[in-house]
């Protein structure tokens, strides 16, 4: 007799913990109809700012170095769990395998890729500059708080961690939308984040409906950056503009979304942090 | 024996870079007209005309008192200066010179101007000058006490000037060209104020830096702070380095603006200089007469 | 022994001023240049009538006379100016480096040569003293086309690797509080980096970039690579909403450049703003007290406060809140106010009767809301618009004057007990331009400055400009840069970067 397979319950992942939707509802993701996951809701979308604001407190504090090591410990965590990755790629796509596989490899490599450059941002951001006078001037990069990414609809994993990475490195705490048709890959990643050395708050993972969501991203003015994948979208930029929130989109072809070389670029880092200039008197 | 807790000597600390920038914002005061002939008269009187060098003589010291009681024979409304200043062995010359012009006697001492001997030689040295008549004392702090952060024994030394002065006024050389820091010239400051006396220096003329303008800024602050908490008015003498009538009006204005009416006045800033006076001279027949001046035409003593 | 020698007076210990001693006006020559009656645009390298056929007076606040008309452009007046850029963009961008640095090296000289008339000029047509225009304005302005000048063939060097390129055809949009340095803020290193720039200055200060203009035709700058236009805020509209701008760069209130934002919304027009600020200027008990006075008073009264960057939330140590408020006090009755063009003058006329009111508004609401307002008791000229160098105590967080940017010289003086604490309500703001920390302790410098939200700390300083070093905004002060190699950013594209 055939073993009866215990099915996962795919939960948002809000504050290093796993919630059910607080509105109670569910859809079923067009590449995986199936399946039930949550539908976040506005009131999702709050916890997670608030939750995110938190992490960011302690992700902004720590050093380029100690960033570095745990997006690398996130790089091992998927290399452990690459074949389940690929599976719930493939659960809500009609990807092959040996596609599934290539782009779980592909997170892999620019999540490593991400994981080198958190303590180099300083050297190729920052600078010391030569005034004219009596001080030591210097500019450093600071994260620019919360930023919420918006991941494409595929490719599922790779997207999300494209415009996710850049973001995580500068020092930013991130709530991210994951894939709308193809979600599963996207909301399993929470699994691998509790276990990483990731502090709780620092990624938020939210799954819902796109049209529903993205207004109250544009609007809660303690989102402070928004990157989307997609075209500029009038409607989210004005609605942003309330609190001038830095708003960037990666507006990317399918076959570019497939290559992580696009995605690995200190261009995606730039926009989301912000340049901090000292100045002090240099004298005895 | 110090009387004082040491922690009286703590000062604010002095931020170097934003001083000297107020220093070089108060010296683009442009000063016109009136305000430039008020203020060479002012320079004039508070001028301490100065001659400290071995080959001074008896002669020297006369011409030298002549010019400080009319600094311009063409005019008479013009000064006496301040004082004239002198080493100690020539200070019964000059008080015969200027005897009721009202004209103040300053002696150097305390071996002047290193200020490296014992505390006994310094007082006798002090004590000869009184003697003689001097009514003010320039004495110089004990730098390497100072530098040694020998705080107390700064002090000590100081009172104890200060008691051997008796009536005469005692105005302190800090040196501050030596004390290098503008903190180290706060505290020196400090402990000058605290120890009694009655004016506070910049300089000997024997070292470069001499007077600057943020040392002088930084020095009214002091004697303003200690006016506001104890109510007593210490003068402020800047002394070496000022040549020019532009040079001193700068620093008038710096005492206009920092310190300001009790401090334009004779008994509380004076010009420690040999060379200023005849600048003041020039620029002010400059400004009476509206022509330009050659140099050669004023006395050079 | 130190008992004896203070001498404690029965009065308490004041101090006098001004009895003594008053300097006679020292007027800033005027006779070494002339003021048209009437200025027109700047378009395609030729001063051009508008198609509006309208003029708008600009006056001197200090005196309010009219100082000359000004031609004010309407859409069409704009179009041109753009479509004159556009037509320029394509041989300017193609021009070598060394040739377009050649160009601005050549702007920088020139104004050097006029500094004096540029600074006589900016104080006549904004209220800003003499002494800042020609000590800080013009020189500043000047430096920043040398700075960037020396960029121009040197783009690969700036960006290793990320083949940078001009964006185009650039809208810019400034502020009247810096007429001239705004302009060059702008200019250099738009120019530098080969794009082509139409440019709106302020209504109320257009002269000197008018006259800026003047230094381009000197300069042989190819015709429509510079464009001026004057006018409102619907000339701004205009410049800002044109099809040809591929780029807009706009210094001014918060709420302009939202609405900006917005209008360029999903365009993919690139956008940079430098907006407001309402910065906390922090002092610790252990500071050079002396020096920090002087910093505040830097950072509040420099150009009567019509600084974006002014330091207007001062944050005491609260063991010397009393002191420093009396240091305070004694040292703004100092600051000399009245005539900007009296070179002795620290603190010249509003900008304009709109900018008055709005202060005066803004005062009255604090001392409505309960707090203590103190005051300079300088006498103020009859004619034009004045406000007397003031500041609040007995403020609190919730206060409009603590909320507000008032732009103007009107101080706010708050106390904290630990670092924390000050950190806590210097971010306790929607603005992040900049920020101001004295204390002596190094560690603490940088723990504080680290912390606090803002694109410029100054410490043991405040106020300091130089076209080497970023300047620009956290929050909702803006986003971008101007100034230093991250400023070079804001007017190049990058292949493969993300679309704004």
């Amino acid at each position: 007799m055939a073993r009866v397979e215990v099915k996962k319950t795919y939960k948002l992942f809000v504050g290093g913990k796993f919630p059910r939707s607080e509105s109670g509802r569910s859809y079923q993701p067009a590449g995986a109809p199936q399946v039930n996951v949550p539908r976040g809701s506005r009131k999702d979308l709050r916890d997670a700012v608030v939750a995110a604001r938190k992490g960011y407190g302690d992700w902004s504090g720590r050093t380029g170095y100690n960033r570095g090591q745990i997006v690398y410990r996130l790089a091992e965590m998927l290399e452990t769990r690459k074949d389940s990755l690929a599976e719930e790629i493939r659960a809500c796509t009609d990807s092959t395998a040996a596609a599934a596989k290539k782009e779980t490899e592909s997170v892999i490599d620019l999540t490593t890729w991400y994981a080198g450059l958190c303590d180099k941002l300083q050297s190729l951001l920052g600078s010391q500059n030569s005034v004219s006078g009596p001080f030591f001037n210097f500019s450093t990069v600071e994260p620019t708080g919360v930023v919420t990414v918006i991941a494409p609809n595929q490719p599922s994993l790779l997207g999300l961690f494209g415009v996710m990475l850049p973001v995580l490195v500068g020092g930013n705490s991130v709530i991210a939308l994951v894939s709308e048709d193809a979600p599963l890959a996207g909301m399993a990643l929470g699994e691998l984040l509790a276990v990483s050395d990731v502090p709780g708050g620092v990624v938020n993972l939210l799954c819902g409906k796109r049209d529903e969501l993205e207004p109250q991203i544009a609007s809660h003015r303690d989102i402070d950056a928004i990157l989307k994948a997609g075209k500029p979208d009038p409607a989210m930029g004005e609605a942003a503009a309330d609190s001038v929130k830095r708003v960037r989109y990666a507006d990317l072809s399918d076959p570019q979304w497939k290559k992580p070389a696009e995605m690995r670029s200190l261009l995606w880092v730039e926009p989301f942090v912000e340049v901090k200039t000292f100045w002090h008197p240099v004298a005895y | 024996m110090t009387s004082v807790s040491p922690t009286e000597f703590r000062v604010p600390p002095v931020d170097a870079v934003a001083l000297d920038t107020r220093a070089a914002e108060l010296a683009t005061r442009s000063i016109k007209k009136d305000a430039k002939r008020d203020g060479l008269r002012m320079v004039v009187s508070m001028t301490d005309l100065t001659t400290l060098e071995g080959m001074d003589s008896p002669g020297k010291v006369r011409a030298l008192c002549q010019k400080a009681k009319l600094p311009l024979a063409t005019d008479p409304s013009l000064g006496p200066v301040g004082a004239v200043c002198v080493y100690p062995d020539l200070v019964s010359v000059a008080v015969e010179a200027l005897e009721g012009t009202g004209v103040q006697v300053a002696a150097v001492a305390t071996a002047f101007p290193s200020g490296r001997s014992s505390r006994e030689v310094k007082l006798e040295d002090t004590k000869m000058a009184v003697d003689a008549g001097a009514t003010e004392i320039d004495m110089v702090i004990d730098r390497g006490a100072f530098l040694a952060g020998q705080y107390g024994l700064v002090f000590d030394e100081i009172c104890a000037v200060k008691e051997a002065c008796g009536d005469a006024h005692l105005k302190v050389i800090l040196e501050t060209g030596e004390l290098r820091t503008y903190d180290n010239v706060r505290r020196a400051s400090r402990i000058a104020l605290l120890a009694g006396a009655d004016f506070i220096k910049t300089s000997t003329g024997k070292v470069s830096p001499a007077s600057t303008m943020p040392v002088v800024l930084l020095m009214l602050e002091s004697v303003r702070d200690h006016y506001l908490e104890t109510g007593r008015l210490v003068g402020v003498k800047a002394a070496g380095g000022i040549k020019t009538a532009k040079q001193a009006l700068r620093y008038l204005v710096m005492v206009n603006e920092t310190v300001g009416d009790h401090w334009l006045d004779p008994n509380y800033f004076r010009f420690g200089a040999s060379s200023l006076l005849n600048d003041v001279l020039m620029q002010w027949v400059r400004l009476t007469s509206g022509t330009y001046q050659r140099p050669e035409d004023f006395s050079k003593d | 022994m130190a008992g004896k020698q203070a001498t404690q007076s029965a009065a308490k210990p004041t101090l006098s001023f001004g009895e003594k001693w008053c300097y006679a006006p020292a007027p800033e020559a005027t006779d070494h240049f002339e003021v048209a009656d009437r200025h027109e645009l700047f378009i395609n390298g030729e001063f051009v009538k508008p198609k509006s056929g309208q003029y708008f007076d600009t006056i001197n606040p200090a005196t309010e006379e009219k100082i000359s008309e000004v031609a004010l452009a309407n859409a069409a007046d704009v179009d041109r100016a753009a479509k004159a850029a556009k037509k320029a963009a394509e041989s300017w961008r193609k021009l070598p480096g060394e040739h377009r640095a050649r160009y601005v090296f050549r702007i920088a000289r020139i104004l050097q040569e006029r500094a004096r008339e540029f600074a006589a000029l900016e104080s006549l047509d904004g209220g800003k003293p003499i002494r800042e225009a020609r000590d800080v304005d013009v020189p500043l302005a000047a430096a920043h086309f040398f700075y960037h000048a020396g960029w121009a063939d040197k783009l690969d060097l700036a960006f290793p690797g990320e083949r940078p390129e001009p964006i185009g055809v650039v809208g810019q949009v400034i502020p009247w509080n810096f007429p001239l340095l705004m302009a060059a803020w702008k200019l250099a290193p738009a120019l530098a980096c080969g794009n082509t720039v139409v440019l709106k200055p302020a209504e109320t200060t257009p002269l000197t970039a008018l006259r800026l203009a003047e230094v381009m035709q000197q300069a042989e700058l190819p015709p429509g690579v510079v464009n001026i236009v004057t006018g409102a805020g619907e000339t701004g509209g205009a410049v800002v909403e044109h099809p040809a701008m591929d780029k807009v760069a706009f210094t001014g209130s918060t709420a302009v450049g939202k609405a900006i934002q917005k209008a360029l919304a999903g365009k993919g027009t690139d956008l940079t703003l430098e907006l407001g600020g309402k910065a906390a200027h922090v002092i610790f008990e252990d500071a050079a007290i002396d020096q920090a006075v002087e910093g505040v008073v830097r950072g509040i009264y420099f150009n009567q406060g019509h600084v974006c960057c002014a330091g207007s939330r001062l944050l005491l140590q609260e063991s010397i809140h009393d002191i420093f408020v009396q240091k305070l006090a004694r040292r703004i009755e100092r600051i000399r106010v009245g005539d900007p063009m009296d070179k002795n003058t620290d603190m010249g006329a509003i900008n304009s009767q709109e900018q008055l009111a709005r202060i005066e508004a803004l005062v009255k609401s604090g001392e409505e809301e309960g707090a203590v307002l103190h005051q300079s008791s300088c006498t103020l000229p009859k004619k034009g618009f004045w406000f007397a160098p003031s500041f609040f105590t007995g403020v609190s967080q919730t206060n409009r004057v603590v909320q507000d940017e008032i732009f103007g010289p009107v101080l706010s003086i708050l106390t904290f007990r630990t670092p924390e604490e000050a950190v806590e309500k210097a971010n306790n703001t929607p603005y992040g331009l900049s920020a101001g920390i004295w204390t002596d302790k190094g560690s603490r410098i940088l723990w504080m400055a680290d912390r606090m939200r803002a694109g410029v700390i100054w410490n043991n300083t405040y106020n300091r400009f130089d076209p080497a070093s970023p300047f620009g905004g956290f929050k909702e002060s803006g986003f971008g840069r101007e100034g230093g190699r991250q400023g070079m950013r804001a007017y190049l594209r990058f292949p493969g970067s993300l679309s704004q």
